[in-house]
């Protein structure tokens, strides 16, 4: 047991015992340290101006990922190294990074800046990124700026953020590793504070014992969700349990027959092998939060708050994703849509937490689609988002699994037009032509500030028949406008 | 992407101004050492203070506040209710229709009621939600509609007229008609709204706030705490934004940080929270627009009749201003031989809607170019052809308020050499081509201009101070009364007074606008900051310099042409001096080193009662060609290409313009697009944070993004080193995207005028989509329709 958090700051190891379960990141840095280079701007983690940079050890590199510090709690800092803001420019020379947002005047208002400089200081260490405009955007598409039209800012990045990383972490790299390694014991944290505490077991076995003794902890994944509970909805939360030093927890396991993603494996750690059991699925994961959200919001989390605008359940689902469960020593399983009873309530027994979700890979007879629509392509929250796995023979549809998001309290499967679909032909449209209908039956989705109800419906009809024309064959590209978008955009270049 | 700048004879003695300087705080904003507000160091004890309102009223009367719980909290140090106001219960711009503490009734949902003052900002957001409210609801006026039939306005309502547009309307070959919904806009700072008040001896408060306006804060403060304005001092170094939003949003925060200080003797600090500030605070208006357009069988107008429903809110704020500025730039581009545009300030139980870059022009100019797409949809033409015919040219140059549009050859140069720079003719084709292929996506494409008229309507406030002085070092000292939220403005006007005095940046040493240096100054607003502020500036720097000319004359014995000012030098016949030897000498010679220079825009004669006179000082230029696909099963859209070519006169530094040029406009395709402001039935704002407001990201501009400066002959007015404002008018660049969407719906039905409403979301493009799914080619006449 150890009643510390430690991290790593400018080559140093910062020791910390009184840290209340709630603090953010953020507040630690501009309340207790006074460190002010780091800006809140929402305090949700939806503009990035309170981007810092966390490096862990991966191997033994050092690692280095963008996040959100106003909603990531102090204790979740423990083994890595913080680098902020102010910790970036050596002897009063800027870095290359910084050197370049000034030199291509990417500040304006200069409020948003360090977050930017944040996110690119990652992409600039991140080693074997491609170098393209795609590939910039979508690192900065968690960095909010209201005065530059980002122009400048996509510009600074492409000069400065493909080098060869050297700077002063570069240089010390291997010092860094070995001072990360000395910080990564197997001992379960444990910080007391009044009544409540923040605890992060380092086993499977920890973490089910002290979950069991304490049912009523709020057990936290990446916080991109609990944090707003903290700095939104004023929660007091007294007994944090994070998962993230949980031992296997995040593995992320290839096997012939399908995905083994662990609870705690982040959106970012988990990318490479969604995208290779599906592209459209990996799509669909490029597209949830930003790369700050990415980097700390967990497969696990999203799929046991239950969240009825979660991304990933509704296309897990139509996969066929089993949901493995652990309570004390006891396992089980279940089909991941079976897990979500009704709105806010999930099959989710006292002391019971998620291991991990099992995602089957599509047969070679199988075609899986899914869709995200929302008001802007990155960083939003779908209005509706489908997911289509369509078992053919000849042709045929011999068995269809649909799920969407957005289209009532959970995710839900569409049952009735699932069964609808059976026989239907992919080519000829007057043959699933009544199943379109049927779609209607299954859903009573709601109007609010994302879409209508009548706009719901519609796009989930629309969704259906691009599913079934993709698996017609039709070229997605003619179908799909960020697709038509990349394809004019790889010609031009 | 820049082009060279023309030279004009009097730049080669420049060394600062036309270059592409970096933004004067460029190093710090990358290093986090730029201080805002929040950054300052609090002086010992700060408290915090936190606003109170009811999550469920939306108009109600106040029964009664309980605040028994929160004072009990540990670590709250008071609660201000209405009572604790020493002054005047208000923070209006100059209505006095805005508590500052709701008083008896909730006039919209997010009015503040009382505030915690507290150890912590913890403590006191927690506190907040202990305060009880209760409250007999009434039923709330909450959009154009409602507010019509109860005829509630928060003021007169105002029209343009010229000719008669009922028989101009009646007797031209076609007659269309239609209503447009044009949404708000939040005005998304990254900095929030703060302000820390540090009490003074014998009841003085300074006030460090993030506003556009310090004098207003100033003055709001005073009036607040029933002191002089003498008594008070407001103090900006620099906004994280503002956008318009802080120019009277800011006082609110201000004065209840001050009235806490004053309560508590502490110093005190108010920050909101990123919801609060999105529901409590105004945000560009909303319009419901009538319209209607008589034109000949060439697209020609031969009469308007356009009428403005505007959102205000609750109060009047700075809604005249905004509301007029509407009805000023409903011409856009174009001649109406008659026209009646007419404009109703309708008052709705809403958060009071303000000024937001383009101040009401945005809209009134989406409505123009809602008649141009819609005579160039029904009678088969190019959009753009229809644009050209109607331009102001010389014998239709004048507008409906009776202001010739002298430069009207630059308008039409500027859009000619876009045309041409765009590839127009040919991309309209390939867009042709693509659209008869493609079943499922669409591209559309446009081609709009930007006339923007330069100068506040309200007259008196076209003036401006500034205060320099020279130190005995050599060191410059620059003071001015306008305010820098990243425009670039301190940076300008430093390199205008570094010109002046021939020294090079880092001798003119830029400082925080306040209000003790500057007095009675008007809000960094209208785009107008660099042409007064710089010009207030550079008649300071003249007046020393002119003193030391004739001190160093008469030491010398030369006359002034012998006198140069340069390379850190003051040459002086066949000497040369250091500035700093210079300054030193006349100090012992006891010349005054230090001026207040002061600058008001000539020419202005606008009178608002009788709609006589010349309300701007110049117009500023632009036009933009966007292409667009649109997905017509389910409304998403890209934006593919933007081309645009914008004139800012002679530029004083052509980066930070392109700058102003490039953030405006993606700022204007923002509001036209992703930016939705939704209430809900009963009118609680529902999208109050950027996880449901969605603004613009790196990924939602175009990868072909071509942006130019126009080479022209320069502001024919006498402008600071004839350049042009350009705050404002690169926002409605952003037209372009939108009318694109609009030809691309348009595509799917020849004929028929698509029912698109502002923000094009991919709900409201499907629904234009589904329109003309069902719409008649005969019933264009209809196009648009609700």
């Amino acid at each position: 047991m150890r009643e510390t958090i430690r991290f790593l700051q400018n080559g140093q190891v910062v020791e910390l015992t009184d840290v209340k379960p709630t603090e953010t990141v953020l507040d630690y840095l501009r309340l207790r340290k006074r460190k002010t280079g780091t800006k809140e701007g929402c305090g949700e983690g939806d503009c990035g101006a309170c981007t810092v940079a966390l490096g862990r050890l991966s191997g033994d590199r050092v690692v280095y990922q963008p996040v959100n510090s106003c909603i990531l709690l102090l204790g979740m800092i423990d083994g890595a190294e913080l680098v902020t803001v102010e910790d970036l420019a050596e002897d009063n020379r800027l870095h290359p990074v910084q050197q370049a947002l000034v030199d291509l005047h990417g500040s304006q208002c200069g409020f948003c800046t360090p977050g930017f400089v944040m996110s690119m200081f990652t992409l600039y260490h991140s080693n074997g990124a491609e170098k393209s405009r795609k590939a910039v955007t979508d690192w900065l598409a968690g960095n909010l700026c209201r005065c530059t039209g980002y122009r400048p800012i996509i510009e600074a990045a492409l000069t400065s953020c493909f080098e060869t990383a050297d700077d002063c972490f570069s240089r010390r790299s291997s010092q860094t590793a070995e001072l990360l390694q000395s910080l990564d014991d197997d001992r379960d944290v444990y910080l007391p504070y009044g009544d409540g505490f923040f605890a992060s077991p380092a086993s499977i076995e920890g973490l089910a014992a002290i979950y069991a003794q304490h049912p009523d902890a709020t057990l936290v994944g990446g916080a991109t969700d609990v944090g707003l509970w903290i700095t939104k909805h004023l929660r007091s939360l007294p007994k944090v349990i994070w998962l993230g030093r949980v031992e296997a927890l995040d593995r992320v396991e290839e096997t012939a027959s399908g995905l083994l993603i662990g609870a705690t494996a982040t959106y970012q750690a988990s990318h490479d092998a969604v995208t290779s059991l599906s592209p459209d699925l990996g799509e669909l994961w490029r597209r949830i939060g930003s790369k700050q959200v990415r980097a700390s919001g967990t497969i696990g989390g999203n799929i046991a708050n239950g969240s009825p605008i979660g991304d990933t359940p509704p296309a897990l689902i139509a996969l066929g994703a089993t949901l493995e469960l652990q309570n004390g020593g006891t396992s089980r399983t279940l089909p991941l849509e079976d897990f979500f009873m009704e709105y806010g309530r999930q099959d989710r027994q006292v002391g019971e937490f998620v291991t991990g979700v099992f995602v089957p890979r599509p047969t070679i007879n199988q075609v899986f689609r899914c869709y995200k629509i929302s008001k802007r392509f990155d960083q939003d929250i779908s209005s509706v988002m489908g997911a289509f796995r369509f078992t053919l023979s000849d042709g045929v549809i011999t068995e269809a699994r649909i799920a969407f998001g957005g289209m009532a309290g959970t995710p839900k499967r569409a049952m009735e037009t699932e069964r609808a679909l059976i026989g239907a032909r992919v080519e000829d449209a007057s043959s699933w032509a009544s199943a379109l209908q049927v779609l209607q039956s299954d859903y009573t989705p709601m109007t609010d500030m994302r879409a209508s109800n009548e706009y719901r419906q519609e796009t989930a009809r629309a969704l259906l028949v691009k599913a079934l024309m993709e698996a017609d064959g039709t070229d997605p590209a003619g179908l799909n406008v960020l697709k038509r978008r990349e394809a004019e955009n790889d010609r031009a270049a | 992407m820049t082009a060279p700048h023309n030279m004009t004879a009097s730049d080669e003695n420049l060394a600062h101004v036309r270059k592409s300087l970096k933004h004067d705080s460029a190093d710090k904003h990358v290093a986090g050492t730029a201080t805002y507000i929040d950054d300052i160091p609090e002086p010992e004890g700060t408290l915090h203070v936190v606003p109170v309102w009811s999550k469920k009223a939306i108009r109600a009367n106040i029964l009664s506040v309980n605040v028994e719980k929160a004072i009990q909290v540990p670590g709250v140090v008071a609660i201000l209710t209405k009572d604790d106001i020493p002054g005047i219960n208000d923070c209006s711009a100059a209505m006095g229709d805005d508590p500052v503490l709701a008083e008896g009734e909730i006039q919209f949902f997010g009015q503040a009621v009382c505030a915690i003052v507290a150890e912590t900002r913890d403590i006191a957001r927690r506190a907040a939600l202990l305060v009880d409210i209760a409250f007999e609801p009434m039923t709330p006026i909450l959009t154009q509609e409602d507010a019509v039939a109860a005829d509630t306005t928060v003021l007169p309502d105002y029209q343009f007229r010229r000719g008669s547009p009922e028989t101009g309307l009646t007797g031209a070959e076609h007659n269309l008609s239609g209503v447009m919904r044009i949404g708000g806009q939040e005005h998304f700072y990254l900095e929030g709204q703060i302000a820390m008040a540090i009490p003074q001896e014998d009841g003085g408060m300074f006030v460090h706030t993030s506003t556009q306006h310090p004098t207003e804060v100033q003055h709001t403060v005073a009036k607040v705490l029933g002191v002089p304005d003498a008594a008070v001092t407001a103090e900006v170094r620099r906004m994280g934004g503002g956008f318009g939003g802080k120019e009277s949003q800011a006082n609110q925060w201000a004065a209840l940080a001050s009235l806490a200080a004053a309560k508590t003797g502490r110093a005190c600090k108010m920050r909101l929270d990123r919801d609060d500030d999105m529901i409590m605070t105004g945000k560009r208006h909303d319009f419901r627009v009538e319209w209607q357009v008589g034109h000949d069988r060439e697209g020609r107008i031969r009469a308007v009749d356009l009428n403005f429903l505007s959102r205000c809110g609750y109060s009047a704020d700075l809604s005249l201003g905004v509301n007029d500025r509407t009805l000023f730039h409903a011409d856009s581009s174009y001649f109406y031989p008659d026209a009646s545009i007419r404009s109703r300030r309708l008052k709705t139980d809403t958060c009071s809607n303000t000024a937001f870059r383009g101040f009401g022009g945005p809209q009134g100019m989406l409505a123009a170019e809602r008649l141009i797409d819609a005579i160039a949809i029904t009678l088969g033409k190019d959009p753009l052809d229809v644009r050209k015919l109607n331009f102001y040219d010389g014998e239709r140059n004048v507008t409906p308020y009776g202001m010739p549009v002298e430069e009207h050859e630059v308008m039409h140069d500027l859009i000619d050499k876009l045309e041409a720079s765009s590839d127009y003719r040919a991309r309209r084709e390939a867009v042709k081509a693509f659209n008869a292929n493609s079943p499922v996506l669409k591209k559309g494409l446009a081609l709009t201009p930007v006339k923007f008229g330069i100068s506040f309507t309200l007259k008196h406030l076209n003036q401006a101070g500034a205060l320099v002085h020279l130190y005995t070092d050599g060191s410059i000292h620059l003071n001015h009364g306008g305010t820098e939220m990243g425009q670039g403005l301190y940076q300008k006007v430093a390199q205008v007074v570094a010109d002046e005095f021939g020294v090079t940046l880092d001798k003119v040493r830029i400082t925080a606008t306040n209000t003790s240096k500057v007095p009675n100054t008007g809000p960094t607003a209208a785009s107008s900051g660099t042409d007064l502020n710089a010009m207030a500036a550079k008649k300071a720097a003249e007046v020393i310099k002119g003193r030391l000319v004739e001190f160093l004359c008469a030491e010398h014995k030369v006359t002034p042409d012998l006198v140069r000012f340069e390379n850190n030098k003051v040459i002086v016949g066949e000497k040369s001096f250091r500035l700093a030897e210079v300054a030193k000498a006349a100090h012992m010679a006891r010349i005054q080193m230090s001026h207040a220079g002061f600058y008001a825009t000539p020419g202005i004669t606008w009178d608002r009662e009788t709609i006589t006179g010349r309300p701007f000082y110049y117009f500023a230029f632009g036009g933009a060609c966007a292409e667009v696909t649109i997905d017509t099963m389910t409304g998403e859209m890209t934006v593919d290409r933007v081309d645009i070519l914008h004139d800012v006169g002679h530029s004083l530094n052509p980066a930070i313009d392109i700058g102003q040029i490039e953030g405006g406009f993606v700022q204007g395709m923002g509001w036209l697009t992703t930016e939705e402001l939704w209430w809900d039935e009963q009118g609680r704002l529902r999208t109050h944070a950027p996880s449901t407001y969605k603004i613009p990201t790196a990924s939602d501009i175009p990868a072909d993004f071509n942006v130019n400066l126009y080479q022209g002959r320069g502001n024919p007015q006498e402008t600071i080193y004839r350049s042009k404002a350009v705050g404002e008018p690169p926002v409605m660049l952003a037209n372009a995207v939108f009318c694109a969407i609009n030809d691309a719906v348009a595509s799917l039905k020849p004929g028929v005028v698509p029912d698109l409403n502002a923000p094009a979301t991919p709900e409201a493009i499907m629904k234009a989509v589904r329109y003309m799914r069902t719409a008649k080619v005969s019933a264009h006449a209809e196009g648009g329709a609700e």
